[in-house]
């Protein structure tokens, strides 16, 4: 375990924050500044993170921090990027962290933009898979068959696969990472460090009170997702994609632990039918298709 | 200084090259587009050293002046009608954080039908967003009026974003001549952004907009109030620094137009106060006692100022290039707001006249001053409002 010594002991994060026990997206968080270091401003637009920073005049945070608009975190970047440059202040990280809605939905447009002009930024986006700040709501990102309060009988729309849009961006460096595997976590997060231009981190991040789970099981969760194969853990690279660690080893067929193991340890997916297990067990399967395909012919 | 020959868009965009902007975030609307296609060009060819975003909406273009005026730099956009009004949610974020971004909204009507002429309902529908709101007249007042707009906006007592707003095509297109100011004495006006208004700083790093309770809300609110209630007076000491080193003859708020003696006065905002000054001067050579006043703040509105006059006027024609649909236009309501203190109020007729670019003519505001002085002889009851330039319309 040396590669644990060798991160900073120092995060700039208060060891105590106002988040739901077991929130995965914390533990990503608090990895995440531990990497990153106190030369970071990270913008949060409207999501969960807006209330762990605790209310004002206190704050868990010892970086700054800019709070903005759901649609609009990655241009209130943009322009922190672009004002850092003109005052001559170099060697920050600027950083959104957004959730999936501020990502995939309300905020594709900005992110979308800021990607395309190639804003030198880290846009990490942790994927907590719906409306958790407003109550469990489904979102571009929910998986199917999951229970959302909006979604009484469960979504029926699959989920929408940003990292493959952003793909399309042609920016230097984009990436999967799961708390569950803090080594490849890591690494990953190190590289869009030293990487100029746009870097996306799309960020799974297990929600205790939204997906139904005890505050225990966040990251066991977190390595069914990946064992399942729902989850998959990669690397697009100058547009070189490479599936990464514990999912590379479970590319081929019949090498993923069946998604039951997955959908029983959850709540939400408590009502899901034979039949929709079947559609998501197929979806699955052209997504890992998919995926080898790309990391054949870019590779 | 030297005078050229320019579109009141070009006035624009010399002002916010004379004003050392560093970053400008902006995207196309008609008929907006030609100041940041001229500010284009002076960042390209370096006459400007400023960085130009090229945002993919008016939302993102809003946030970037956030993100850049939030880490500490003088920011700029312009926009235009639904442009204006899809920035509307990041407006209150700008006011709200406090930051000093100046924008020029182009005015231009509202769709559906879709247009492109003018009206001022774009600018008016974002009246209580907490931003500073200035009408220009004609070109020189739009260079002039941007460049002042800074020194307020980013003035201590103040910081609050700015908006300057401007007639689609009336002056945005129109060429005049402009008297552009020497760089050396816009810098002695307007010093050098100053960083220490950045909120954010990597020394002492702070959480900005967070959470706050029912316990802190609303001092931040009145904070905003009272910046407002300063503005005020900061506009008129900059107006008088301004008209001294620039030999203009500017006030902050409201200008008047032969009010000495009058006992109607004609009150407009932006390029129609041109023709209620002709009207002005067509009714006086009927010895009419007859004069004009132009709203150049919108907000804060010079409510004591209106005051001033109310109390020796008989008669107020308030001309409106826009509407409150179920109540009347903005400016009559404001007016008769700031009347209402008055012991002794004088009579105030509203007209809605010109929207979505409807020609309003000088023989126009005439007829609008005839039934005012028809209504004073008759002791008639006053119509509350009444539309002007309608198809069919007897003249």
């Amino acid at each position: 375990m040396s590669w644990i010594k060798q991160l900073p002991k120092e995060v700039p994060l208060q060891s105590g924050t106002t988040s739901c026990v077991g929130c995965g997206a914390v533990l990503s968080l608090r990895l995440a500044l531990r990497i990153l270091g106190e030369r970071t401003i990270m913008v949060i637009p409207a999501s969960c993170s807006a209330i762990i920073q605790g209310g004002y005049p206190d704050t868990s945070f010892k970086i700054p921090v800019v709070n903005s608009a759901f649609a609009s975190g990655a241009a209130v970047a943009s322009g922190i990027v672009s004002a850092l440059r003109i005052r001559g202040i170099e060697n920050v990280n600027v950083v959104v962290w957004a959730g999936d809605g501020g990502t995939a939905d309300i905020g594709l447009q900005a992110l979308s933009g800021a990607a395309n002009r190639q804003e030198n930024m880290i846009y990490m986006c942790y994927d907590n898979e719906g409306y958790m700040n407003t109550g469990v709501q489904e979102s571009g990102t929910t998986p199917f068959g999951a229970w959302t309060t909006n979604a009484p009988k469960g979504k029926i729309l699959f989920k929408k696969d940003i990292p493959l849009i952003m793909m399309e961006h042609n920016v230097p460096y984009i990436a999967t990472v799961n708390v569950s595997y803090p080594q490849d976590f890591i690494a990953k997060l190190k590289k869009a460090q030293s990487c100029h231009g746009f870097k996306y981190i799309h960020v799974y991040s297990p929600c205790p009170p939204g997906w139904r789970i005890s505050a225990n099981q966040t990251t066991r969760i977190g390595r069914l997702a990946v064992e399942t194969g729902i989850w998959p853990l990669l690397e697009i690279e100058n547009g070189k994609l490479r599936l990464t660690g514990p999912s590379q080893r479970i590319l081929e067929e019949g090498k993923r632990t069946p998604i039951e193991t997955y959908l029983q340890a959850q709540e939400r997916f408590r009502k899901i039918t034979p039949e929709n297990i079947k559609s998501l067990e197929d979806w699955i399967e052209q997504s890992w298709k998919r995926y080898a395909a790309l990391q054949k012919c870019t590779g | 200084m030297k005078k050229a020959f320019m579109t009141g868009n070009y006035a624009a965009a010399y002002a916010v090259k004379l004003a050392d902007v560093k970053m400008v975030a902006a995207y196309p609307i008609t008929p907006q587009t030609s100041v940041i296609e001229k500010i284009s060009e002076f960042v390209a060819s370096g006459e400007m050293q400023a960085e130009y975003i090229k945002v993919e909406s008016e939302h993102s273009a809003m946030s970037c002046c956030i993100g850049a005026s939030t880490a500490g730099v003088r920011t700029f956009t312009a926009t235009s009608s639904q442009g204006l009004l899809y920035m509307h949610e990041m407006l209150h974020w700008a006011s709200g954080s406090r930051l000093p971004i100046v924008m020029v909204n182009v005015n231009r009507a509202l769709a559906p039908p879709w247009t492109i002429w003018t009206d001022q309902n774009d600018s008016i529908s974002q009246r209580d967003t907490g931003w500073i709101q200035f009408y220009c007249e004609d070109n020189q007042d739009i260079l002039d009026t941007v460049l002042q707009a800074y020194k307020i906006a980013e003035d201590q007592r103040v910081l609050l974003p700015a908006m300057v707003c401007y007639d689609g095509f009336e002056l945005s297109h129109t060429s005049m001549p402009v008297e552009v100011p020497d760089k050396r004495d816009v810098d002695s006006f307007l010093p050098p952004y100053n960083t220490a208004n950045a909120l954010i700083g990597l020394e002492h790093p702070t959480t900005v907009g967070s959470l706050v309770n029912p316990d802190l809300y609303m001092e931040f609110r009145f904070l905003i109030q009272q910046a407002m209630e300063n503005t005020k007076h900061v506009a008129e000491e900059v107006a008088e620094d301004y008209s001294w080193r620039f030999n203009r003859n500017y006030s902050g708020q409201v200008e008047c137009y032969k009010c000495k003696g009058a006992e109607v006065v004609i009150v407009s905002m932006g390029a129609l106060s041109s023709e209620a000054k002709e009207a002005v001067d067509r009714l006086r050579k009927e010895k009419l006692a007859v004069g004009a006043v132009k709203i150049k703040l919108f907000r804060p509105f010079p409510k004591e100022k209106i005051r001033e006059f109310g109390s020796r006027l008989k008669a107020f024609v308030i001309v409106d290039r826009n509407v409150s649909f179920g109540m009347e236009g903005a400016l009559f309501t404001e007016i008769k707001s700031s009347l209402y203190s008055l012991d002794e109020k004088p009579k105030v007729l509203g007209f809605v006249a010109g929207l979505g670019g409807r020609d309003i003519r000088v023989r126009d505001i005439v007829k609008m001053v005839r039934k005012a002085y028809d209504a004073m002889a008759n002791s008639k009851k006053f119509p509350d409002e009444e539309w002007i330039g309608l198809r069919g319309e007897k003249l």
